[in-house]
This record gives structure tokens, C-alpha cells and sequence, in this order.
């Protein structure tokens, strides 16, 4: 029989040799005339073992990582096909603490089964959730939706249902269904894990939404960074339209979805919903003011649904166990479980999926291991470029969107960056100011202008010149930002800056020993 | 990503009209003329506002605004180095030092030789793997300066 070995096809396994990897596996296999069936599974998100392959023996599936190319033969020569010892064993995947430890909703089937493979995606559970919703009433899927507590995954953490409410009562010829999938956050990656290792999640989300709120038409916007993403589900879009799972009678019942996908073009702002839609609508990705929300007058002016990949590849499970059965995981008005992304400077990066709830020092120490080079910890950022550095006193933070309102800060899409003590973090501060100078969209002065004065307020401060009264100005460009910005982005790019200002002064202070060392280490 | 073929208006009009029925068309024809030739040349402007009934001034301001789009073809290999906090937290900085003076370019700058074209990407979305980079389609992670440079010499390598 042949032995079934799993090797990711996830662009981060790929982007550390995975597809090396199989090349040497199969040609090893050939060579000891074995029979060895590879499947490219998704990644696990254990990423400091990928390239993880895994090999299944006796219904469980055991772990070698991480494997270089050089490490094939001597993985043979231990009988690995038979879970044999090895040094890079990790032992039966499951058991693995990381693993072991997380309550896995969203992602249950990433990195287990073949993305592309419809029957794998059905044994798992998969489609269960789209059978239940077309026995319901498009308004009872909305209250299995609203009722489960669910919340915008994408940052914002607006209510989903309440979403999709707006959109089910707003009469309208068409309307649409839009997946913002424009990824931007530095250290996020659930979005993109979604899309290459469990595709038809989020088609069936989607569609799901399209039968609550009766739209027959759907967009899955994705960033041009994401390349492998975007062809991954072109081809699950594919399969599932041959199989009837798209298309004018959805599963025989009559029921039409179709479901496009689009690539954006490296433009940060893009992942704000109004300029997402701007830009699906072929026009610069300029924000558009609110009212009319997109619920109202969304994509091509109708009512429109948009939500983040993670908010929607929650949808099938919801549909599926119910919304109770979500809505019991999670924390005060924060329901659920949270895809946490740990990342950066942190010896065991990866997805961590729990329920709210963590603290972030939890998640540094018993998941993260501490930091990648050994050093010290001294500050984290929490919710990509627009969230807040928070330093060591304030570790025993909650994971939940409150707690981080209350300090300032914001969850955002669940990315957590780890940085030693060789960060500066008034440089941390002028790039927060440089990236949205480069990103901004243009439309508003607080945003377009603020952050280029911002830069070179920050520069001053850096070059010591008149550090009091710079600060002073610092703070109050701020404020202007959060105040008169149209958007997150001019309104957000304050939260790191001030954060870094409040939290670490000492590296404001040219003068004291401890600024400047990131030069310095 | 390489071996572009070389600007052809007629061949940039049938890409247009491939895809001008289109909701939203002009990002897609955009992608499209870039990935056959590397760049969207200024001169199909006034073509793709009449396609789409639009005036060149909305054709250009798209163009302009992503930093996706070129209006001249880049090198034979696009590295694209990411820039953002995660990598930054492992010391893209020294590598980015590296990049730019092994290969005596600026972001936004191609080498003499036409061979290499050094952007910057904020974010790659594999950042439990930083540094990151890319070399045209290709991902890479953990990357250190000994690696960029093999990394270089074997891209370099290839046509």
C-alpha cells in the first residue's frame, strides 16, 4: 500500500524549501522503488519546524521538522515511511504541545487535509454549514450569524451579523458579497493560510453570506503579494463550480452564487473597505466617506457584504455546530476564538488559534518560547502597522478587543511582532510615520500631510534638537491625525507613535545610553 | 515573472479587449499587460480611456497610484525586499544595507547590467519566517546576507 506523506505546499513552507523537499522525497522514494503518494497539505502554522512533513502511520500522523533537502536520505535510512526515529521527529502531530494547546474553530482542518481535494474538504466537515443554511430563512442564518457573537476578524471587530442584517433589509436589484483578503498587517498571515490550505472555507462562507442576505454574486479581493494565494483559489473556485458547489443551483436547490477573484496592486490603503471596493470598481484605491455605508451603497453602489477571510471561513462552523456552540468560547463581548499570528523576533512563530481571553504574555512564553535570538524581550506590537508597542509591565494583557481599547491599543487582525532589546523604538515610531506617508491614499490632510510632518518631527527628536518641545508637537500632530483622519490609517499610525512615546521615553531621549541601540547591537 | 515580451501595441489591444466586458476592468487589464510585458507602457493610456470610457487623466491616475504598475521595464529578476515590522524585528535593515550594495542600486532601481530590479514590499505575509524577500514569484524566508547572495548568484544565472 502506499505510503500517504505530507509535505505543505503553504507559501511560507514553500518560501523555506518545501518544494525541494518533495522534488528529493520523490526521487528518493524512486530510487528505494518505494511507494510514496505526496500530498502538498497546508501548513500546520508550527513554522519554525517547516519545512513539517508529516507521514501517516497507522491512522495517526507523525511529524518530522524541520527537513532540508540534505536530510531526505537520512530520513529514509530511519524508516521514517514507518514513523522511525529520527532526530528531526517531532512525534505524532497532534501531540504536539503547540498544537495540543490551541482550540482550533477556523483553521480545524489547515494543514490536515489536501486543499483541493473536495472529499477531504467533506470528510472534515466541510459543506455541513452551506447544507444547514439552505434550509433556513436568509433571516435565520443571519441570527445564527449575529447570535454566535461573531466580529469582524479584519480589525475593525464590528458585529458580522449586524453587518449582514443592514444588507438583508436594504432592498436592492443586485447585491454583492466582497472578501477583503488585501492582507497588509506585517505580522499577519491567517488570511493568506486560509487561502492555500483550506480554500473551500471560504468559498462556503461566502456563499453562505450570499444566501443570508440574497446575494447571487461574490468578490474575493487579494493582495498581489499573495500570489500562491490567489491561483490556489482560482483553482478551489474551479473545482467547486464543477461540482455544483457554485454556480446557478447550488447543491440542486436551485440557488445561484457565482464568485469571482481579484488581484489588488500593492496598495496598503486598499485593505480599507470603501477603497477596497474603489479599487475592485477599477478606480485609484481613494477612501470614500461613510454614510452611506457599504451595507447600503457598497460595490458598483449596492448593498453590499464585506468581510474579512477570517470572518468569513468562521461562518461555515457556526452554520454547522451552531451559534451557541461558538459563542461558549471567548471573553466579555468577545466571542470566539481569535487565528493569532506570532511573529517577528520569537523562537517558535506561528498561528495560535484560542479562544480571547490569552494574555499576551502567555502566548509569548508558552507558545512563543521567548525570543528567536536570545536576547532579552523589550517590546511587542500588537495589530500590524497601526497597533500599539506595548512593553513588558503590560504582557498580562487579555487578548480581547476591549482590554486593548482600554490601553490604547487595538487587536487588529490578531498579529502579534515580538522585537529584542536591540529595538529603537523611536525609529519603530518614525517608520509607523514613514509607512503611512507612502501608504496614505491622498484624500484627507491629517493623513497625507500629518504623516510626512510626522517623519520629520520624529527626525528632530532622533537628531536631539529640541526633544521637549518636539515631543510636544509630536503630540499634538497626533491628535490631529486621530481627530480629522477619514480613516484608520491616519487616524491609527498615531497608536504605535504614542505608544512608543509613552512607553519607552527613554529612547526619545537621544542622550540617555539606551537610545539608538539598535545601531548600536 | 521573466521573459517579457517586448511592448506591442497591437498585442497590448487584444489583452485589452480579452478583458474590457469586465465589471471593474482596468485593474485587471493592468495586470494583464504588466505580466506579459513586464510594464504598461504611457502610450496605451488614450487605447485603454477610450475602451473603457474613461478620460486618460482617470486611466493615469490609476496607473499612478498602485505601486505595482512600472511605465518602463524593470530588470531581468525583481528582488523585492520587505521592509515591514516583522522582518524588521529580525534585521532586515543589515540585509537590506547588503542587498543595495552588492548590487550598487537603490530601491526603485535596476543594476547597470539590466539584470536585477530592487523594490521594497511591505509585507509578504510570512513573517513567522523573517527576513523575507522575493525573487520574482518566488518566496523566500529566513534569510541571512550569505543566503541573498547565493540567492543572487543563482538567479543571476538564469536568463
Amino acid at each position: 500500500m502506499s505510503v500517504r506523506v505530507f509535505v505543505p505546499g503553504d507559501s511560507a513552507a514553500l518560501s523555506v524549501g518545501a518544494d525541494e523537499v518533495a522534488e528529493r522525497l520523490a526521487a528518493e522514494a524512486r530510487a528505494r522503488k518505494l511507494d510514496l503518494t505526496i500530498v502538498r497539505n497546508g501548513s500546520r502554522g508550527l513554522y519554525w519546524l517547516e519545512p513539517l512533513i508529516e507521514v501517516q502511520v497507522d491512522g495517526a500522523r507523525i511529524a518530522y521538522g524541520p527537513v532540508a533537502v540534505e536530510d531526505v536520505a537520512s530520513l529514509f535510512d530511519a524508516n521514517f515511511v514507518a514513523g522511525g526515529a529520527h532526530k528531526l521527529r517531532q512525534g505524532p502531530t497532534d501531540e504536539i504541545p503547540y498544537l495540543k494547546k490551541q482550540q482550533r474553530l477556523t483553521f480545524a482542518r489547515c494543514g490536515i487535509t489536501d486543499p483541493l481535494s473536495l472529499d477531504d474538504y467533506r470528510a472534515h466537515g466541510g459543506y455541513r454549514g452551506l447544507t444547514r443554511a439552505l434550509e433556513l430563512a436568509p433571516d435565520a442564518i443571519v441570527k445564527e450569524v449575529i447570535d454566535s457573537g461573531l466580529r469582524g476578524r479584519g480589525g475593525a471587530g464590528f458585529p458580522t451579523g449586524i453587518k449582514w442584517r443592514t444588507v438583508l433589509a436594504t432592498p436592492a436589484d443586485r447585491k454583492y458579497i466582497v472578501c477583503n483578503a488585501d492582507e497588509g498587517d506585517s505580522g499577519t498571515f491567517s488570511d493568506r493560510m486560509i487561502m492555500e490550505g483550506d480554500p473551500f472555507v471560504l468559498i462556503e462562507g461566502m456563499t453562505i453570506a450570499g444566501l443570508a442576505v440574497g446575494a447571487t454574486e461574490g468578490y474575493i479581493y487579494i493582495r498581489s503579494e499573495y500570489p500562491h494565494a490567489f491561483r490556489q483559489m482560482n483553482r478551489a473556485i474551479e473545482l467547486a463550480h464543477r461540482a455544483g458547489l457554485l454556480g446557478s443551483n447550488l447543491m440542486g436547490s436551485g440557488k445561484a452564487f457565482e464568485l469571482h477573484t481579484r488581484l489588488g496592486a500593492g496598495a496598503y490603503i486598499c485593505g480599507e473597505e470603501t477603497s477596497l471596493l474603489e479599487s475592485l470598481e477599477g478606480k485609484r484605491g481613494q477612501v470614500r466617506f461613510k454614510p452611506p455605508l457599504p451595507a447600503i451603497e457598497g460595490l458598483f453602489g449596492k448593498p453590499t457584504v464585506i468581510n474579512n477571510v477570517i470572518s468569513l471561513a468562521s461562518v461555515p462552523i457556526i452554520l454547522d455546530r451552531g451559534a451557541e456552540h461558538y459563542r461558549d468560547f471567548g471573553m466579555g463581548r468577545s466571542r470566539g476564538t481569535l487565528p493569532i499570528q506570532l511573529a517577528g523576533n520569537i523562537k517558535q512563530g506561528g498561528l495560535v488559534e484560542l479562544a480571547f481571553g490569552i494574555t499576551l504574555r502567555q502566548l509569548i512564553d508558552e507558545f512563543g518560547g521567548g525570543t528567536a535570538s536570545g536576547r532579552p524581550f523589550r517590546a511587542v506590537q500588537v495589530g500590524g502597522p497601526l497597533g500599539a508597542y506595548f512593553p513588558e509591565k503590560l504582557l498580562d494583557t487579555p487578548l480581547d478587543y476591549e482590554a486593548f481599547a482600554a490601553l490604547k491599543g487595538m487587536l487588529g487582525h490578531g498579529g502579534v511582532v515580538v522585537f529584542d532589546d536591540s529595538v529603537d523604538l523611536a525609529l519603530q515610531a518614525r517608520f509607523a510615520m514613514e509607512f503611512c506617508a507612502i501608504e496614505s491614499c491622498g484624500k484627507c490632510t491629517p493623513c497625507r500631510i500629518g504623516s510626512t510632518r510626522g517623519v520629520e518631527v520624529i527626525d528632530r527628536i532622533v537628531a536631539g534638537t529640541e526633544i521637549g518641545k518636539n515631543l510636544t508637537v509630536l503630540d499634538d500632530l497626533c491628535e490631529t491625525m486621530i481627530d480629522g483622519s477619514l480613516c484608520a490609517l491616519g487616524g491609527l499610525t498615531p497608536f504605535p507613535v504614542l505608544s512608543a512615546v509613552k512607553h519607552f521615553p527613554e529612547d526619545f531621549d537621544r542622550s540617555s545610553p539606551r537610545a539608538g541601540r539598535r545601531s548600536a547591537a | 515573472m521573466p521573459n517579457y515580451a517586448v511592448w506591442d501595441d497591437k498585442a497590448a489591444s487584444s489583452l485589452i479587449d480579452e478583458h474590457r466586458a469586465k465589471p471593474g476592468a482596468l485593474l485587471p487589464i493592468l495586470h494583464a499587460l504588466q505580466e506579459r510585458f513586464g510594464y504598461v507602457d504611457g502610450g496605451i493610456v488614450p487605447t485603454l480611456a477610450k475602451a473603457l470610457n474613461l478620460s486618460r487623466a482617470e486611466v493615469h491616475g490609476v496607473i499612478s497610484f498602485y505601486h505595482d504598475f512600472r511605465d518602463s521595464p524593470p530588470g531581468r529578476h525583481v528582488v523585492r525586499l520587505c521592509r515591514a515590522e516583522a522582518c524588521q524585528s529580525m534585521g532586515n535593515e543589515q540585509l537590506i544595507t547588503h542587498a543595495k550594495q552588492r548590487l550598487g542600486v537603490d530601491f526603485h532601481e535596476t543594476t547597470h547590467d539590466g539584470r536585477f530590479t530592487l523594490e521594497a514590499v511591505y509585507c509578504l505575509g510570512n513573517c513567522a519566517c523573517a527576513p523575507a524577500l522575493t525573487i520574482d514569484d518566488k518566496v523566500y524566508g529566513r534569510v541571512d546576507a550569505a543566503r541573498l547572495d547565493q540567492l543572487l548568484d543563482q538567479a543571476g544565472k538564469r536568463p
